[in-house]
């Protein structure tokens, strides 16, 4: 890139600069590695070499014990997670889409300020709907279980799934909708041919998101399905490190083993996760 | 009219449903939780009858409810300005495009995908306050590179400890700032860098001048959105400190209030507070973000 009129001095500068530049974001890369680094380490040792003294040094003989012992404590949570983030997210993502089309291409009078009222709902402390929500429940029959916790799922994750398929939606041309409609469709059936079958990214967004909301939700888990036998995996790996008896070695081992899913997520589709992201500050 | 009315009327009706549960999860059960917080409902016996703002004014001389206030309000001041320098740095230094810039972005977003809960199982290990002979975690690390003096009680020290349990909170959400940052640098045209250029602004003058004042409203989302994350945080101290006193915050005192001292009302009067704060900083910004839409 160098051109021959950039002389010797201003080149040693640009170079000094850049590396200065990579060494501060290597740095960075470190800081946000360590914690990882810690577990995957102690995770991997055998329970006599957890002492603290040795806790950064790299495991003399490698073991998976501690984490077969954390995945025989913690599978039931697994089982349990899955089976609220799989289905609930799926359904958020309908509930959304739909919503989403409405409030984008088929809009009703204050179509906008009931939007807006309804996203104040993805920012409340849900501490102040909690204690009517468990009696709801109760009275319901839901509490205590994981299909009442995905009801409350999906429920205050309406705004932000519909907010992204709103957004999404917006870019669809109105031509579009207006031809399909000259030709007798309706709004159903033009959201069957025209808007559904271009809607992949952002039913992709949606599920991740709230797939990983739901997984690494604590506060409602907790508050909804107490009991560390039925509830999420964040409730058993909480009740089993919260404690303290458990060595590191296994607590550690199960971060990681609770971590894992929505870490492979976001391996896989870390593009379509920082699109959520973007839309819960309300960018789009 | 019919016809006008048709093409609305379907649309409506598809969404209402969704619109119901909203109404009624947000803000009727917002309106139950107050009418709890004003009854005489402080024991396992549902008591809904009418005590007025009885239960507010106690909260006002209790001394743990300021003492979690204090502790929160240290714990927001650090994590905002922690993840929002962390974040603009981070964006700073990858904005011109470096190489590998996608691997940077990854790893500094990424503790994002995990909950606090497994992350907190790490950051209680690596911020253990024993000291001397006992210690481990960042302590061992401090005594091994020469840097004794570095060594503390993190979390548990009586003023600062806050502000040692905003690390974990700074170290996850930072890469949420740094995106919207980058966001934002993306979103200036480049014809505006150029101008400044061709009058001869330094690189200096072209970021004090130009790039800083464009990126203002996102500055106003980050801190928005890291604001209310900050108020609500209960997840981290459950994990951090489980329910030991001195990291004590509204969110985590509600939830004792009701599951250990089955105090309902005490209970829904927090959340109330914690709900109050929380609208302060959230609703204006939903109302500038609904009026710049409609520009």
């Amino acid at each position: 890139m160098a051109t021959p009129a950039v002389t010797g001095a201003a080149r040693a500068r640009l170079i000094t600069a850049r590396t200065v530049k990579y060494l501060l974001l290597l740095s960075f890369v470190l800081v946000v590695a360590m914690p990882v680094y810690v577990l995957l380490v102690t995770s991997f040792k055998p329970l006599d070499e957890i002492d603290p003294t040795r806790a950064w040094d790299l495991p003399s003989t490698w073991t998976t014990d501690a984490w077969s012992t954390a995945y025989d404590q913690l599978k039931t949570g697994l089982g349990n997670s899955l089976m609220l983030a799989v289905p609930g997210s799926i359904i958020s993502a309908v509930l959304g889409s739909l919503n989403g089309y409405v409030l984008a291409k088929w809009r009703f009078p204050g179509a906008d300020l009931v939007f807006t009222i309804c996203l104040f709902g993805m920012f409340i402390p849900y501490q102040a709907v909690m204690i009517p929500v468990v009696k709801v429940l109760t009275e319901v029959d839901l509490y205590g279980n994981i299909w009442g916790l995905m009801m409350v799922h999906v429920i205050y994750g309406i705004p932000i799934s519909t907010l992204i398929f709103r957004n999404y939606y917006a870019s669809i041309p109105n031509e579009l909708i207006e031809s399909a409609r000259v030709d007798g469709a309706g709004m159903l059936r033009t959201y069957a041919w025209i808007v559904l079958p271009n809607s992949a990214p952002a039913f992709v967004v949606v599920i991740i998101w709230q797939f990983t909301s739901m997984w690494n939700d604590f506060l409602f888990a907790v508050f909804l399905v107490p009991s560390a036998q039925d509830s999420t995996v964040t409730v058993a790996l909480n009740n089993l490190t919260g404690a303290n008896v458990v060595p590191f070695n296994q607590q550690m081992a199960g971060a990681l083993l609770a971590s894992l899913p929505t870490l492979v997520v976001y391996i896989l589709l870390g593009r379509f996760f920082m699109r959520g992201l973007m839309a819960g500050a309300l960018k789009s | 009219m019919k016809r006008v009315t048709s093409t609305w009327l379907p649309g409506l009706l598809l969404i209402s449903p969704s619109l119901i549960a909203v109404g009624i999860f947000v803000y009727g059960m917002i309106g139950w939780n107050i009418k709890v917080s004003l009854s005489n409902w402080h024991t396992v016996v549902e008591d809904n009858s009418y005590a007025g703002f009885g239960t507010y004014r106690d909260l006002m001389d209790d001394e743990r409810f300021t003492a979690a206030w204090e502790n929160l309000l240290t714990f927001t001041v650090v994590f905002i300005v922690g993840t929002m320098v962390m974040g603009l740095i981070m964006a700073l230094l990858l904005e011109k495009g470096v190489r590998a810039e996608g691997f940077f972005r990854s790893v500094y977003l990424f503790p994002m995908a995990i909950s606090f809960i497994a992350s907190g199982i790490v950051w209680r290990w690596l911020m253990n306050p024993a000291p001397g002979e006992r210690a481990s975690g960042l302590n061992v690390l401090f005594s091994k590179v020469g840097l004794d003096s570095l060594q503390n009680p993190w979390w548990q020290d009586q003023k600062w400890g806050m502000a040692a349990m905003a690390m974990p909170a700074i170290w996850q959400m930072s890469g949420y700032v740094m995106a919207l940052f980058l966001a934002g640098f993306r979103g200036i045209p480049d014809e505006l860098r150029e101008a400044a250029r061709m009058d001869g602004a330094t690189e200096g003058q072209i970021y004090r001048h130009v790039i800083f004042p464009q990126l203002r409203p996102v500055a106003l989302s980050a801190l928005i959105i890291v604001g209310h994350i900050s108020l609500k945080v209960f997840d981290l101290i459950v994990a951090v400190a489980g329910q030991q006193i001195i990291a004590d915050v509204p969110a985590v005192y509600m939830w004792q209030s009701v599951f250990e001292a089955q105090d309902y009302a005490k209970g829904a009067a927090i959340a109330t507070c914690l709900l109050l704060f929380v609208a302060v900083l959230v609703v204006p910004y939903l109302v500038y973000t609904f009026r710049q839409e409609k520009r």
